[in-house]
């Protein structure tokens, strides 16, 4: 040990052994690389049940369809949580947005107008809610609960709850640049990595996700050293909004279709993939890769339960396996300080 | 005479009925060492959280050399150049040194980005300049993992980060080790040598003496008294006028006079 020591000691004289390149980057991403340990694990074992069935692209192709709405919603609730709250008014923020979406191209506007449109729409209701949660004092998971029920209500009330066809999506530049195909791989994949990528760097190398760090581990401390606390509290929510907004838009190009119901079936996998990648609940720590990861994880669970031959019952039990042995592999990795 | 770098006037501070500060003015002028003393519930962590912007005050005014300041706030009294050292430290325990040291501060471009680079040699340097490196810690270290006198180095760090002009030091010696004490009274000569101010806190009435040039006694919530050394004479007499301050009938006696 001490020979190798000196051996390296020239060439990296000075650097503390955990500044060094590889075990740095293993040392920030161990919840990360945890989770895809977990998903690759996973794979293998439905892989090894059905080979025939998982050498088949058309499989992974349909996750790839699916699992870009997730990662939307996923990278900005990692935040969320970091930050010290939970929100779980994203599915009506996706619907409502989406909605706005579906009227705007409905009106016959160019669909990216209505994109801009929900856009902002998704942005002012998440910051509504983050305003209403933080200088109103509440506790984040009830009143986004609250709100989550209360604008399903609206948008139930305003379109009586019929569906709204936008068939004139398929010709328009937007779906060509946002929802089609590049050879087989939907291109849907490609977009919501990179806002994947984006999340990744403005939590760890953005202002604001330093900010937001903090003020999940010790608000008091931030607020001493000058952090606007529940400015950043109101900005964490205001970009789930944006998440949300961008979800519901790819989801609504995907189908063609606005359904009234949009975004409810996606509030218990995006929550669980957060979980599941690797972020504690408690706040001041987290990974974006991990839950992007954690999101793969949890979009293939029912693809793969079927694909093995199990019938749909097995999905949920899955489930629930899969997020409690990953919360006991995360349990390990992370200790919490005080 | 120059203009106090910062001046206290009148504040009162009630939380609800209860008066924990009852019109106390405080000075600090360039270069100089102020002792804060007053036993636990006076009020001295009170003022000095009104001082860093973190409370504030019911009534009074704030002067920066000389003018009066409105909205203040942690953020302003940072940039007035008042650099505070909290009781319990202020740390976020689940983050690395380095975001410790730059907290409320980060190094970062026009939109944003951090330059993380920077910020990591800069803490090294700071880290090296106080006298608080080891071979078991680096930069990227987590806070949490610390002892409580390498804690308290975390966050002296980041009080001389920019040439804050002046340093307050709320009980810097509170749990730690002698050796740890040592080295928290060797960074304040340092500080004092390069002409900064500093208002010390203590409970510890010698240590107190042996630092600071002028001594503010604070009792439930009323500046008690207020010296210059040259006019106390010794650690001795503070304590036997703190001693003093302690009995509620004699100082009830001193208030009819």
């Amino acid at each position: 040990m001490s020979d190798i020591a000196k051996s390296n000691a020239p060439a990296l004289a000075g650097l503390h052994p955990a500044e060094r390149p590889i075990r740095k980057f293993l040392i920030a991403n161990r919840a990360a690389l945890g989770s895809l340990a977990v998903f690759v694990a996973m794979i293998l074992i439905f892989f090894v049940a059905n080979p025939r069935v998982f050498s088949n692209w058309g499989l992974y192709a349909a996750v790839l369809t699916t699992l870009p709405v997730a990662l939307f919603m996923t990278a900005p609730q990692v935040f969320v949580v970091t930050s010290g709250e939970i929100d779980l008014s994203f599915p009506a923020t996706m619907g409502f947005s989406s909605l706005v979406f579906a009227y705007v191209v409905s009106a016959g506007y160019d669909p990216f107008i209505a994109i801009a449109a929900a856009l902002v729409v998704g942005a002012a209701v998440g910051f509504s809610v983050g305003t209403l949660v933080v200088y109103g004092g509440l506790s984040s998971l009830v009143a986004t609960l609250g709100v989550n029920f209360m604008l399903r209500g609206i948008i139930l009330i305003i379109t009586n709850s019929k569906s709204i066809a936008i068939p004139q999506l398929a010709d328009s530049a937007a779906f060509n640049l946002f929802s089609s195909d590049v050879f087989g791989i939907p291109v849907q994949i490609f977009w919501s990595l990179l806002f994947v990528g984006f999340c990744a760097m403005l939590y760890t190398r953005h202002r604001f996700g330093a900010h937001v760090h903090l003020v999940g581990d010790n608000p008091d401390s931030a607020n001493e050293m000058g952090v606007n606390v529940n400015w950043t509290r109101a900005k964490v929510f205001g970009f789930m909004g944006i998440g949300a907004a961008l979800a519901g838009i790819f989801s609504t190009m995907i189908n063609f279709t606005w359904w009234p119901t949009s975004g409810d079936g996606y509030l218990l996998p995006v929550i669980a993939s957060v979980f599941v990648g690797g972020t504690p609940p408690w706040g001041g720590i987290g990974t974006v890769l991990g839950g992007a990861i954690g999101a793969l994880t949890v979009s293939f669970i029912q693809t793969g339960v079927v694909g093995v031959g199990l019938s749909g019952f097995y999905v949920q039990f899955f489930y629930g396996l899969i997020i409690i042995l990953s919360l006991l592999g995360h349990r390990f990795n992370q200790t919490r300080y005080r | 005479m120059a203009k106090h770098i910062i001046e206290l006037k009148n504040i009162t501070k009630s939380f609800g009925s209860v008066y924990a500060l009852g019109g106390v003015s405080l000075h600090v002028d360039p270069g100089e060492v102020v002792g804060l003393i007053g036993d636990n519930g006076a009020g001295k962590s009170t003022l000095i959280k009104i001082l860093a912007g973190v409370i504030k005050p019911t009534s009074g005014e704030i002067f920066v050399n000389g003018e009066a300041v409105t909205q203040w706030s942690p953020a302003r009294s940072r940039a007035a150049g008042i650099e505070t050292v909290f009781q319990d430290r202020a740390l976020a325990p689940q983050q690395s040194i380095v975001r410790n040291i730059f907290m409320g501060r980060e190094l970062a471009g026009r939109f944003g980005w951090l330059h993380l680079k920077k910020e990591v040699a800069d803490a090294e340097r700071l880290m090296r300049e106080i006298g608080f490196t080891s071979k078991v810690f680096s930069p990227s270290s987590i806070v949490g993992q610390l002892s409580g006198g390498e804690r308290q180095g975390v966050a002296i760090a980041r009080a001389i980060l920019k040439q804050a002009n002046l340093i307050v030091l709320d009980e810097p010696t509170t749990a730690l080790s002698l050796t740890e004490t040592a080295k928290v009274f060797h960074f304040v000569r340092q500080v004092r040598a390069s002409g900064r101010s500093i208002v010390f806190i203590g409970h510890n009435i010698h240590h107190v003496y042996d630092i600071a040039e002028r001594f503010v006694v604070i009792d439930r919530g009323r500046v008690a008294m207020e010296k210059a050394k040259s006019e106390v004479g010794s650690a001795q007499e503070l304590i036997e006028f703190m001693e003093d301050v302690a009995r509620p009938q004699k100082a009830a006696v001193g208030e009819t006079v």
